[in-house]
């Protein structure tokens, strides 16, 4: 009852003149966000950093320890090929899922009968939970019952079965490719929005001017496309960089770490092995590489809005 | 009837739970109402999907009903996949708050032994009356102080195979040293049947299959000291080189991706001719003899046999995973959670959930290597006394927070696979020792 009658209650009349001066309303329109991102994103990155400088385990709260833990990441060998394995992972599913999903937005731009229906066909991988399709990937790659072993082989392209996820080479191979069949119709939907907001007409005047379909391509889509691609590319690349649940199901990081990624790297060491400080500094390690790729998309999608 | 509106409500449970804080019982029977928060004791129990289905059945079905009745309060049961279990248990501890009983896999009770409470009255107790605990089961329950955790069973690995497949190449009893289950191995291979391991990282079978291995051939990651890494051997390399060869020669190649249910569906579906493995594999035959057939059309349950390891130059060694409770350090219902583990260890009930298992898992303490469940079928006699032959990871070292490190980031696993992908055996086990020493600081 005391807290009831400690509240100050304002009139309904100096409240809603408080409202009326901008900076006040401004502050009252930003609190929702500011308190979100802060428990959700700031708090975690916070402690994250707090955690890496520690020798926090779980359940034991660790003591400061500066950059040590960062040292000893940087000496382990499964942690050089976790970060070579992302940056190649990273950059080579960005390209073929840009140039892929480029190409069906192109071709769903087009009009065509049951054009609704494909677009939201297209969709579907992207719809399905990722561990259930994963799994289902699973399977297809499976070294005893894989269906594409058997598929291949009944059309005559191999004769012994393929090792889609025990050799070290083609592992890293098969989790790109579920990668890209996961993130194509991101971009083809984001890029078929961008194409759908470029007038026909400029397109129309090149063609009557004599230009061809790669010309066009080239000199108008592309130029008027560019902003969407970047802004699409660069959650990609944020997302693919920090993947975990790909790996996780089809490989755990085998075989003999051929296919760990930072994020699974760190969820082995910090979950595996309650090593949670060495686990939030592999995570945090993550941090420079992937703040330089935004900083430099991000002043490139500014120079392409400026011109 | 009288309407309660939005206001009167808060009112009303408002009051009552200040009064009830503040004033206790004197304050609640002022009021003439229960407080909004006051709840019967519940323990809340969390553990894995148990391989063996008709365990979680029967507690399911009848025993938590017993439990209630017999102490008095209610147990919540809730089970979750195997590789989910550290993630929650994780979770749970940080933030102080989840389940009051949470299973543990292997040596993990280990990592987690502050967060624990204190359980040794209870197995104390236990190992007085049950003959006493297989040294695997305290060497990964007990941190030096205290027991962290209650053992709650064994789960045999040994070798399933295929006795016609083994009786048509001559050999009519299981090969009882490397070399002669490679030899034999390499006819099967070349028959189209050969031996499936994995060799990949998973929880259960590659560790359970590699480490043994390496201490077959003297292997050991460390000394008895716990911070003498002494990888870099004669021995280790002799048992790499043994094992590239022993891979290519007898081995499904496809065991570098397997998980631990791989060589179950590869076993079941006739395409390998053994593999380490709990039971899961001959009790899957059992349950469903009519879908899982031989060859020649014959259940197959009839032609499933197990076996230890084979022995190497410096012995015959296992790993068998374990299983024990943990008593939450955060939880309020402590002595319940006990009481309710002391409960389903007395010999009367762990016995309805031990015939069950059906010998998937056996007890942790020696009084049911005698139960007359293993008289029934021959086939499960051999894991009657897997407790005994089993050594734990991180040996000759304590089973403590080093040896999970190495066993985690599948170091000695992925020593063996490093080398019969293609490395040469000395730079995969100066690799593997370079990360071991890391780990234990050497």
């Amino acid at each position: 009852m005391a807290i009831a009658q400690a509240t100050i209650v304002l009139p309904a009349k100096s409240r809603t003149r408080l409202l009326e001066d901008e900076r006040w309303l401004a502050f009252a329109l930003l609190v929702p966000t500011a308190v979100l991102l802060g428990l959700f994103i700031a708090y975690p990155f916070v402690n994250g950093i707090w955690l890496s400088v520690t020798d926090t385990r779980v359940g034991v709260p660790g003591e400061f320890v500066g950059l040590k833990n960062f040292y000893k990441v940087w000496n382990d060998s499964i942690f050089r090929v976790a970060v070579w394995n992302t940056c190649w992972y990273t950059l080579v599913t960005t390209v073929f899922k840009l140039s892929l999903g480029l190409w069906l937005a192109m071709l769903l731009n087009r009009s065509f009968k049951g054009k609704a229906f494909t677009r939201a066909f297209i969709l579907l991988p992207f719809i399905i939970p990722t561990v259930l399709s994963t799994f289902a990937w699973k399977w297809m790659f499976d070294p005893t019952f894989s269906v594409l072993n058997w598929m291949l082989f009944q059309i005559g392209f191999i004769t012994k079965r393929v090792n889609w996820l025990g050799d070290p080479d083609l592992a890293l191979v098969s989790v790109m490719v579920v990668n890209i069949w996961r993130g194509v119709p991101f971009y083809a939907i984001t890029l078929l929005a961008g194409l759908q907001t470029i007038s026909p007409e400029l397109n129309e005047a090149a063609a009557i001017d004599g230009a061809r379909p790669w010309q066009r391509f080239w000199h108008i889509t592309w130029p008027l496309l560019l902003p969407v691609t970047m802004v699409v590319t660069l959650f990609s690349v944020i997302q693919t960089f920090a993947d975990f649940q790909l790996v996780y199901v089809l490989t755990g990081g085998g075989p003999a770490n051929a296919t760990h990624l930072f994020a699974t790297y760190a969820y082995q060491l910090g979950v595996g092995t309650g090593l949670l400080s060495e686990g939030a500094a592999i995570s945090l390690a993550m941090f420079p590489i992937l703040f330089l790729v935004v900083i430099v998309q991000l002043l490139y999608i500014r120079r392409v809005e400026v011109r | 009837m009288a309407r309660v509106t939005r206001r009167k409500f808060l009112k009303v449970s408002g009051a009552g739970a200040l009064t009830a804080k503040a004033a206790g019982m004197a304050g609640i029977l002022a009021t003439s109402r229960a407080p909004a928060y006051a709840q019967a004791t519940t323990v809340h129990w969390l553990k894995w999907n148990d391989f063996v289905p008709a365990g979680d059945q029967l507690l399911r079905q009848s025993m938590l009903a017993e439990a209630e009745k017999a102490l008095g309060f209610k147990v919540n049961l809730e089970t979750i996949g195997l590789n989910d279990l550290q993630a929650r248990a994780t979770a749970a501890i940080q933030s102080k708050s989840g389940a009051d009983i949470i299973m543990a896999f292997n040596n993990n009770a280990q990592l987690y032994a502050e967060s624990c409470a204190d359980v040794s009255d209870v197995c104390e107790e236990l190992a007085a009356k049950q003959g006493g605990f297989y040294d695997l089961a305290k060497a990964q329950s007990h941190d030096g102080k205290k027991w962290a955790a209650v053992p709650y069973c064994i789960i045999g690995a040994l070798i399933a195979y295929r006795k016609s497949w083994f009786d048509e190449i001559g050999v009519t009893k299981f090969p009882e040293t490397w070399e002669a289950y490679r030899e034999a191995g390499r006819k099967l291979k070349a028959k189209g049947r050969p031996i499936g391991q994995g060799l990949g990282h998973t929880v259960g079978d590659s560790p359970a299959f590699w480490y043994p291995f390496l201490w077959s051939y003297g292997g050991r990651e460390v000394e008895a000291d716990g911070k003498t890494v002494k990888l870099n051997s004669k021995e280790t390399i002799e048992s790499v080189k043994f094992a590239v060869g022993f891979w290519k020669d007898a081995h499904d190649e496809g065991g570098f991706s397997w998980d631990d249910s791989n060589n179950n569906r590869a076993f079941l579906s006739g395409t390998i001719c053994a593999s380490l493995n709990g039971a899961s594999i001959y009790i899957e035959a059992l349950r469903k003899p009519d879908q899982y057939k031989t060859e020649k059309g014959a259940q197959m349950k009839g032609d499933i046999l197990h076996a230890p390891l084979p022995k190497g130059p410096a012995g015959q060694f296992g790993v068998h995973p374990f299983q024990n409770h943990m008593i939450m350090g955060y939880s309020k219902n402590q002595k319940a959670a006990k009481d309710f583990l002391r409960w389903f260890h007395s010999p009367a009930v762990y016995e309805k959930w031990f015939i069950v298992q059906k010998g998937f898992a056996t007890g942790p303490t020696k009084t049911w290597e005698d139960h007359k469940v293993w008289n029934e079928d021959p086939v499960m006699a051999p894991y009657r006394v897997a407790g005994r032959l089993g050594r734990v990871y991180g040996y000759a070292g304590p089973a403590g927070q080093k040896a999970a490190e190495v066993l985690s980031k599948y170091i000695i696993v992925d020593m063996y696979a490093k080398a019969a992908q293609g490395m040469a055996p000395e730079e995969a086990v100066k690799w593997a020792d370079g990360e071991v020493r890391k780990v234990y600081g050497g």
